[in-house]
């Protein structure tokens, strides 16, 4: 086993690729059309018992008492437990993938303490030998509640006189340090230059305001979970997460235990988006499993999903910014206030760097809030923070390209960011092609389209970082000479395939020789969860690593065979040849049958902390028509030019950039949270969160860009995320085309677009 | 509370089973009879992951009660494969990527199945329309048309193909 940083031999791209940009049949696909692949629902094993969760049906209120007794001696109810069953941790910060979690706050969340701070907030769990016997159990559990005044919209949260949700909670960042407390967890700043001498350079300046409100990642299979605690206090746990190992340590944590007391098997996932990257029902399912002694399974609803899960915040923004005629930008000032949910811990932080991220801007002042409020704890949610922050910069830039009459593509050439530059939170860019995606969509045919009444076009780019972060990577030569590719990164998206591929790349066999495998936390070492869109990148440069390792071993026992030098033998389409060529070649499966002679089986692992990481770029063009009557906007074209430095896999890097357009079509036009006075969800359910389905939409035209990520060998950057950005500005861009209406709130549902046009005198 | 007998065809086999009478065909399924490719996304009949077809319909499984189902011949995923192999909307869906985390996909071919079972030849609106009752997050639905259309042209190739020897 090698664990190193990112070693010198992994920048080298290679040129010229056999199985890298090839578009095999995934290796999980058959399981996944044929009904064999097993989500988090679908393990039973004998004397499971089913568990549920009790949740609170006020948004914010104190426990005076919680009396399970009732429930407890019915029968067939072998196990309850309260947050009294669990330790109270202390503040903490520990890994969240995409972004760190205080365990003071996730040890509340998943079981309330003295207060629940959400409609759905759990504060007790039954395990019954029914579904039918645990809803009784949930009834009979009586709990006392003294309700408190709750606060959801960000400007009461921010009110002097609001209900306070934690009467400790200091803001951070402030100056100076307030002497109270208040629902404003932190404050976050990132400036550079002269504010005033960038806006009086400008020849024109716009400035808006614009509210977003919460969204679900609306993955369609809810949180899942078996667990299974032994009589010596082992438990394998059973579930779909984004990251088991991280499933591991947060449900060890959360109830005091070693983590190696816990094994963590992956079931395949269906779906996250960033909302899987956290435990919810985990921790709870093994407590139940071990005070019962029995296994014990909890499925959420649908309802629960909504009201306990996710979201990503709702935001109120201010932004303004400055041009010259000439299309420089001079001068931004950015106002972000983000809603966190029950605890600290919005992405505002994200937001504000990922704002103006594609210009060259260089005076700036932007400043974020995380605020806290009676609404779940919010998720990350694919590229967190960063779409509703886009939403604002670019369809002021598009206002700005309007009124110095320059097209708006033309525009974010003009101030385009490239290698070399300064980004906004620090770092320079390394090589970046984010003028490509730009010009891309300029070239493209659907940009000069011709466009019918009420019809609008409208453009926009987007920023995400993209992260590394510690993979490990286990690959076998089989007796045949096949390979398996044992790694820990759950796959939601296709990143089996892409291991795979770079493996097949790597050995220089067919890559259905090669048998990619999620393995679960006793069998891989340890890796961080799928998200930031790191697996290709990370998990892949730790597959090439082992590879690599092995192509070395097996020039080695061929030379060790032919009695050569290490240095004449050549590793050429998957076998070992002599320089001099008078040698019959060894391929792989000649050198795992005599691998006993050689050292013994023929495998290689690495681990790494990948560093190397390349950003993303997305720029994205739509058209819409707007029926005037009803103020319901149609997607008519829709294109999406993104970056992938290398894709492994075209069809599920077109995939990711179709997946997050959508998303964000959903965001723009349909989908919201909606709270009733009382501080409970309306629309818990999909019919009533209205996310988009087949019959709204037209195909997501695809331009992959090729900007090879100089930190990567094959040039990989992440596409799983920045694709969710541009589209709520391109369609507020597309409809103020079609309309001439600004419209600064999502999402732009026919009841505000027909508002909006009614206000305009239409 | 005693249980129902229901007798029904589940993918062309006859079945029986032993259900409640306020379980759903969708949990009967997947816990009784075990065909866990029968997915819950929703239990509300909002997201399609439960479609099977049901006498020639497709038909939210959760919005069955179990012992509806006695004397209905029933369709899931898991009957779409013969002895041929793979059906051309599950050979599609694998060449044509439309699937990525797969939770909808079961669902997605029962509708595609229902879908080419009347209307061989569809045009895009009609496979948008056909399938709107399924939801899926991952792919927006782009590679998952493309390739039922796909499907529904090798169909056609292959029962012409047939019809000329």
């Amino acid at each position: 086993m090698t664990t190193t940083a990112t070693p010198a031999t992994m920048t080298e791209t290679k040129p010229g690729y056999k199985w890298v940009g090839t578009r095999p049949v995934r290796h999980d696909g058959l399981d996944k059309v044929t009904g064999r692949a097993r989500f988090g629902a679908d393990l039973s094993l004998p004397g499971m018992l089913v568990g549920m969760v009790l949740r609170s049906p006020h948004a914010h209120a104190r426990i005076r008492s919680i009396d399970a007794s009732a429930a407890l001696a019915m029968d067939g109810v072998k196990a309850v437990v309260t947050g009294a069953d669990f330790p109270m941790l202390e503040s903490e910060a520990g890994e969240g993938g995409e972004g760190a979690v205080d365990y003071r706050d996730l040890c509340r969340n998943i079981m309330a303490r003295d207060k629940v701070l959400y409609e759905g907030h759990a504060l007790a769990a039954v395990a019954a030998t029914s579904r039918r016997v645990a809803m009784a159990a949930m009834a009979a559990i009586e709990v006392d509640y003294e309700v408190l005044p709750h606060v959801i919209d960000i400007d009461d949260a921010m009110a002097p006189d609001a209900p306070i949700l934690h009467p400790d909670l200091i803001t951070s960042g402030a100056d100076p340090v307030p002497d109270r407390a208040s629902n404003i967890a932190a404050r976050h700043v990132y400036e550079r230059g002269d504010l005033e001498q960038g806006f009086a350079e400008a020849d024109v300046i716009v400035e808006r305001e614009f509210l977003t409100r919460p969204v679900h990642q609306g993955y369609i299979e809810p949180h899942a979970v078996v667990a299974d605690t032994a009589e010596d206090g082992r438990a394998v746990v059973w579930c779909s997460s984004q990251g088991h190992f991280m499933v591991r340590t947060l449900t060890a944590k959360l109830l005091g235990w070693e983590p190696s007391r816990i094994k963590v098997i992956p079931a395949e996932i269906g779906g996250g988006f960033g909302g899987k990257t956290v435990v919810y029902v985990e921790p709870v399912a093994t407590l139940l499993s071990q005070k019962a002694g029995r296994p014990v399974k909890i499925v959420m609803s649908r309802d629960e999903v909504f009201r306990a899960t996710g979201p990503t915040s709702g935001s109120k923004m201010r932004l303004k910014m400055g041009v010259r005629r000439d299309g420089k930008l001079v001068a931004a000032e950015g106002w972000l206030a983000y809603q966190a949910g029950a605890f600290k811990g919005s992405q505002v932080q994200l937001g504000l760097m990922c704002i103006l991220t594609p210009y060259d801007v260089p005076n700036f002042f932007l400043e974020g809030f995380d605020v806290v409020n009676n609404m779940p704890k919010v998720a990350a949610y694919r590229a967190p923070g960063a779409p509703m922050a886009a939403f604002a910069s670019e369809t002021v830039l598009d206002e700005l390209a309007e009124e110095i009459g320059m097209d708006p593509l033309e525009l974010r050439l003009r101030n385009a960011v490239e290698e070399g530059v300064k980004s906004v939170y620090g770092p320079k860019f390394r090589k970046i092609g984010y003028r490509e995606t730009v010009e891309a969509i300029k070239d493209h045919p659907h940009y000069s389209e011709s466009l019918g009444p009420n019809q609008g076009r409208g453009v926009a780019s987007g920023f995400w970082f993209n992260i590394g972060s510690n993979s490990s990577a286990t690959v076998h030569i089989n007796e045949d000479g096949g390979a398996s590719v044992m790694t820990g990164s759950p796959d939601i998206g296709g990143s089996r395939a892409s291991m795979a591929l770079m493996a097949a790349e790597e050995l220089g066999i067919d890559v259905y020789r090669i048998t990619p495998i999620i393995a679960d936390t006793e069998s891989i070492g340890f890796t961080d969860l799928t998200g930031g869109s790191r697996v290709t990148h990370a998990t892949g440069m730790a597959v090439i690593e082992a590879c690599r390792e092995l192509v070395a071993d097996m020039r080695a026992r061929a030379a060790k065979i032919w009695d050569v030098d290490v240095d004449e033998v050549e590793w050429v389409d998957g076998r070992a040849q002599h320089v001099d060529g008078d040698r019959a070649p060894l391929t792989t499966e000649d050198l795992a049958e005599s691998s006993g002679k050689t050292g013994g089986p023929i495998t290689a692992s690495a681990s790494l902390n990948a560093r190397g990481v390349g950003v993303a770029f997305s720029t994205q063009v739509c058209d819409v028509e707007v029926d005037p009557e009803t103020g319901a906007v149609t997607i008519l074209r829709y294109t999406t030019a993104q970056d992938a430095g290398r894709a492994i896999h075209p069809s599920y890097v077109e995939g990711q950039m179709q997946g997050g357009v959508v998303q964000g079509i959903g965001w723009a036009l349909n989908e919201e949270y909606i709270f009733d006075d009382r501080g409970a969800m309306e629309n818990p359910g999909f019919l009533d969160y209205r996310m988009p389905v087949a019959s709204d939409l037209p195909m997501i035209d695809t331009v992959v860009v090729e900007v090879p990520n100089p930190g990567h060998p094959y040039g990989v950057r992440g596409v799983g995320e920045v694709g969710i950005v541009p589209p709520m500005a391109a369609i507020a861009n597309a409809i103020h085309g079609a309309t001439g209406l600004r419209l600064g709130e999502l999402p732009m549902s026919p009841v505000k677009v027909l508002a909006a046009i009614g206000a305009n005198g239409g | 509370m005693s249980s129902t007998h229901v007798t029904c065809t589940i993918n062309g086999d006859e079945a029986e089973f032993l259900c409640q009478g306020d379980q759903t065909l969708l949990d009967a399924l997947r816990d009784v009879v075990g065909l866990m490719g029968v997915k819950e996304g929703c239990a509300t009949g909002d997201c399609g992951a439960c479609s099977v077809i049901m006498d020639g319909r497709i038909t939210c499984s959760c919005l069955v009660l179990a012992p509806e189902a006695d004397g209905a011949d029933i369709t899931t995923v898991e009957g779409l494969a013969g002895p041929d192999g793979l059906h051309p909307l599950q050979e599609n869906f694998l060449v044509g990527a439309a699937l990525q985390c797969g939770i909808c996909t079961p669902g997605l071919l029962v509708a595609g199945k229902a879908l080419l079972d009347r209307n061989p030849d569809p045009t895009e609106t009609e496979v948008r329309y056909a399938i709107a009752g399924n939801l899926c997050r991952c792919t927006g639905y782009d590679k998952v048309v493309r390739s039922i259309l796909a499907a529904a042209a090798d169909m056609k190739e292959a029962s012409e193909a047939k019809e000329k020897v």
